[in-house]
């Protein structure tokens, strides 16, 4: 299982706490974890990717293992410690406004 | 219990800048329950309730961050779940002006107002920026657009008002389901005849100083515009300057600012029972975006526009520097008609006498986005 921990306002709207843990069907990839996340959760779909392109919103942003992978490919393997269930992934508000 | 033989509730739907608020009393309306905030940080531009069935409600929930989330209950408030999110712009999206003079392709930010059914709990309107026209029919699972109308060959030249360019303002006919009135900032107004497969801008009369062709077929920044259901041909606008009507169901539009401070503004209201009776809550200028002289008051035309009275018992009269933004002001439909709005400020008034006398039902909620008044049975 994948860790994937929500910001507060995704939290509420998916009624969960903190942490969720999803199952990841072959390669663990942003994409697959994403993809995964808005399976269980379907009220999340569009919050962290757009819709329409599958793009990260521009203010969210996917920290792991204190690295930033924001911007790396959604199909890159995410480090072999989130794959193993050993680090969540993290999607996070970026901070701005107000 | 009741001193009428008949209880009566009320209940205003509230969005703000932090979550939605829900105020309810008797028909008194004089004691208030606030309940809220729902959907605590994030944006609620509206939220609306269904006239065929008063507990189902919608509610536009959106952040910058995660996006837009639409929100439906079943049971007046209390129980919501998140319901269909896909704004598609369908079709060819196509381009319109930018800021700055270029094209740009229409891109989906939020939902500014949701209008449901008078006669289908299910059925509901809801106006978005970039400016479209979305249906639902099965209680907001599923969004269609209605495209005839971003694909009106004005359409690249719709420009955004300094909000964004927001379909802010959904009217239906109260007895022909083909005919519907929109308003958009900044392209104007717009009618269809056809349920809303074609439209014909409605903005012949206006005059808009801030625009280079000054009374130009579209482009004009309509704040709001509102109708009486016992005349539906005559609508009442608020433009960014000027306050106007039309008679012929927006053939030609005349100004009626008349004896008004300043006809900047944003709401604009029509008494449930005197459909000549409107009000307004005029706005400093368009650089200065608060009440004039510090004095909060709403002007109040019992002649159709022309002759206004300013209101402002009960209201703040120094120091007050709010603004009362265009989905922020509702009129009830009891005997003695009510009238609130919310003001920047978080406070939220309420007339129960059609607007002679005026009082704060609350005073700190956040920015007030919107208003909505329900009369329960």
């Amino acid at each position: 299982m994948i860790r994937v921990v929500l910001p507060v306002h995704l939290r509420t709207l998916a009624r969960t706490g903190k942490e969720i843990r999803v199952e990841v069907a072959g390669a663990v990839t942003q994409r697959g974890v994403l993809d995964a996340v808005e399976r269980d959760y379907p009220m999340l779909a569009g919050t962290v990717r757009d819709r329409r392109t599958g793009q990260r919103r521009p203010l969210v942003r996917f920290f792991a293992c204190e690295e930033d992978l924001s911007n790396e490919s959604p199909d890159a393997l995410l480090p072999d410690r989130v794959a193993k269930g050993e680090e969540p992934f993290m999607i996070v508000g970026a901070m701005a406004g107000g | 219990m009741g001193h009428s033989g008949r209880m009566t509730g009320v209940r205003l739907l509230v969005g703000t800048r932090k979550g939605a608020f829900i105020l309810t009393s008797d028909g008194a309306r004089k004691d208030w329950t606030v309940d809220g905030p729902h959907f605590a940080g994030w944006e609620i531009y509206h939220v609306n309730g269904s006239p065929a069935e008063p507990d189902r409600l919608y509610a536009s929930q959106s952040s910058g961050w995660f996006g837009q989330i639409m929100q439906r209950s079943d049971d007046g408030g209390k129980n919501w779940q998140a319901v269909g999110n896909d704004f598609a712009y369908q079709g060819e999206v196509g381009e319109h002006l930018w800021y700055d003079g270029t094209p740009r392709p229409w891109e989906f930010k939020r939902i500014w107002h949701l209008e449901p059914s008078p006669t289908d709990v299910d059925t509901v309107w809801a106006g978005g920026e970039d400016a479209a026209l979305y249906k639902s029919t099965d209680g907001g699972q599923k969004w269609e657009e209605l495209t005839g109308l971003r694909q009106h060959p004005t359409g690249p030249k719709w420009q955004p008002g300094a909000g964004g360019m927001c379909l802010h303002t959904i009217l239906l006919h109260p007895s022909d389901p083909d005919r519907m009135y929109v308003a958009i900032s900044a392209a104007g107004a717009f009618r269809t005849d056809d349920g809303g497969a074609t439209w014909q801008p409605i903005n012949a009369g206006l005059r808009s100083d801030g625009i280079p062709d000054e009374d130009a077929e579209v482009g004009h920044c309509v704040h709001r515009l509102a109708l009486h259901p016992s005349r539906p041909d005559t609508l009442f606008m608020q433009k960014h300057w000027d306050v106007m009507r039309t008679d012929d169901a927006g053939g030609r539009w005349r100004e009626v600012s008349g004896n008004l401070p300043t006809d900047f503004g944003f709401p604009i209201a029509v008494h449930a029972h005197q459909p000549e009776t409107i009000y307004v809550v005029p706005i400093t200028s368009d650089s200065l975006h608060y009440v004039m002289d510090g004095k909060l008051r709403v002007y109040r035309s019992r002649s159709g526009g022309e002759e206004w009275e300013p209101l402002t018992a009960g209201l703040p009269q120094s120091h007050c520097y709010v603004n009362v933004l265009r989905d922020a002001m509702a009129v009830d439909t009891l005997d003695e008609c009510g009238v609130y709005f919310g003001t920047s400020g978080g406070q939220v008034y309420a007339s129960a006498d059609s607007g002679d006398n005026w009082t704060a039902i609350v005073r700190d909620l956040p920015p007030v986005l919107s208003v909505e008044v329900q009369v329960l049975p």
